[in-house]
């Protein structure tokens, strides 16, 4: 019962509606500031290397680089400021925190990209399967084939 | 009428205001409570509210308990506190008081018992620093030192901070904001901590501060 009151009055501070990303993601946050009395949206471009905390108090980490500097900066997921979340490439990483990033520079920091849209269902995999077997098949027998030529001569 | 009430704290937690700043904020479940009685300074020598909050068993009330609450034609309370009034009040007994009286409240009083941390030393009940790791300190990390002077009152002073019985008491917070009410679910909302576990009971009253 307790929770259940908690649960109302977080909900009430929470946004409907949370973009979805992911850890490794490289992401354009829309943050809103505000310029004397004019409120203006400034983005900022990085990988997001952590989330942390839940419900209200949820948080993610963007990481960037700027003139060869790594800058971190934390945002608060449900936090009005926060107008947008954008994906704009996704990483294939096998961390919940990429702590290493920091100590990494130049072109290791890159990440390899990683293409969502759900997984292949069985029949496609299948598929896939056996195409790329034929072609080693083929690719083998070629190589066969190019050696007996060569022996020959 | 000095705006009182009796509740429970339900928990901590953040809530964001629209310009983007974070309120920590405490849930209170506040009332409804009932009036058991009106002390009066003709009978009693003095005024305030008398009230009850969250049913108990008639069973596992005492019959006084009973006997006290059927004169409201209430059952009996778990919780029951007075809210000291400054005259006479308008309200009457067997009244039901909800939260909604907080409306025009700005600030406010939480009255509860804090958690109990038992038989504690004097680094966690008195924030002493303790001595030395190191350089010849022996088995004495965390004791107080001296506790005064040697021959001279060759006694301990009185008030002197010891270890003892941390907790478990009636402890005060004054001048607490109030963030938000919410009259379906009878909850308060104000920022900053208040005493005790959640699940407690606290008594909230407008603020006494000038």
């Amino acid at each position: 019962m307790q929770n259940k009151f908690m649960e109302l009055v977080e909900q009430s501070s929470m946004k409907a509606i949370v973009p979805k990303f992911e850890i490794g993601d490289t992401v354009d946050v829309h943050v809103r500031i505000l310029e004397g009395e004019k409120e203006r949206i400034q983005i900022y471009n990085g990988v997001v290397i952590a989330k942390s905390g839940t419900k209200t108090r949820e948080m993610f980490v963007v990481r960037r680089i700027v003139q060869g500097e790594g800058v971190e900066r934390k945002f608060p997921l449900h936090s009005p400021r926060i107008a947008d979340i954008v994906v704009k490439r996704s990483g294939k990483v096998r961390r919940a925190k990429l702590y290493y990033l920091r100590d990494l520079s130049g072109k290791a920091v890159r990440l390899k990209e990683r293409f969502p849209g759900g997984q292949a269902t069985a029949a496609e995999a299948a598929a896939a399967k056996t195409a790329r077997r034929a072609a080693r098949t083929e690719r083998k027998n070629a190589r066969a084939a190019h050696a007996a030529e060569s022996k020959k001569v | 009428m000095r705006v009182g009430l009796l509740g429970r704290k339900v928990g901590m937690t953040q809530i964001y205001e629209p310009d983007g700043t974070a309120i920590p904020i405490t849930v209170l479940e506040c009332g409804p409570c009932t009036v058991l009685q009106i002390r009066t300074a003709d009978r009693d020598g003095y005024h305030a509210v008398q009230l009850g909050f969250d049913d108990k068993k008639r069973k596992s009330a005492t019959q006084a308990e009973r006997g006290h609450a059927k004169k409201v034609a209430a059952e009996p309370k778990r919780y029951v506190r007075e809210i000291r009034q400054d005259g006479p009040t308008e309200v009457a007994e067997g009244q039901t008081l909800t939260v909604e009286m907080f409306s025009e409240i700005k600030n406010v009083d939480v009255i509860g018992t804090s958690k109990g941390r038992g038989f504690t030393g004097v680094l966690k009940r008195h924030g002493f620093k303790g001595l030395r790791a190191t350089h010849g300190v022996k088995r004495m990390h965390r004791h107080p030192g001296s506790s005064g002077p040697s021959a001279d009152p060759a006694h301990t002073r009185k008030g002197i901070k010891k270890p003892g019985q941390h907790g478990n008491t009636r402890v005060t917070v004054r001048n607490l904001k109030v963030v938000r009410i919410d009259p379906t679910n009878n909850l308060l909302l104000i920022r900053g901590a208040v005493p005790g576990p959640n699940g407690g009971y606290i008594t909230i009253r407008q603020t006494n501060m000038v």
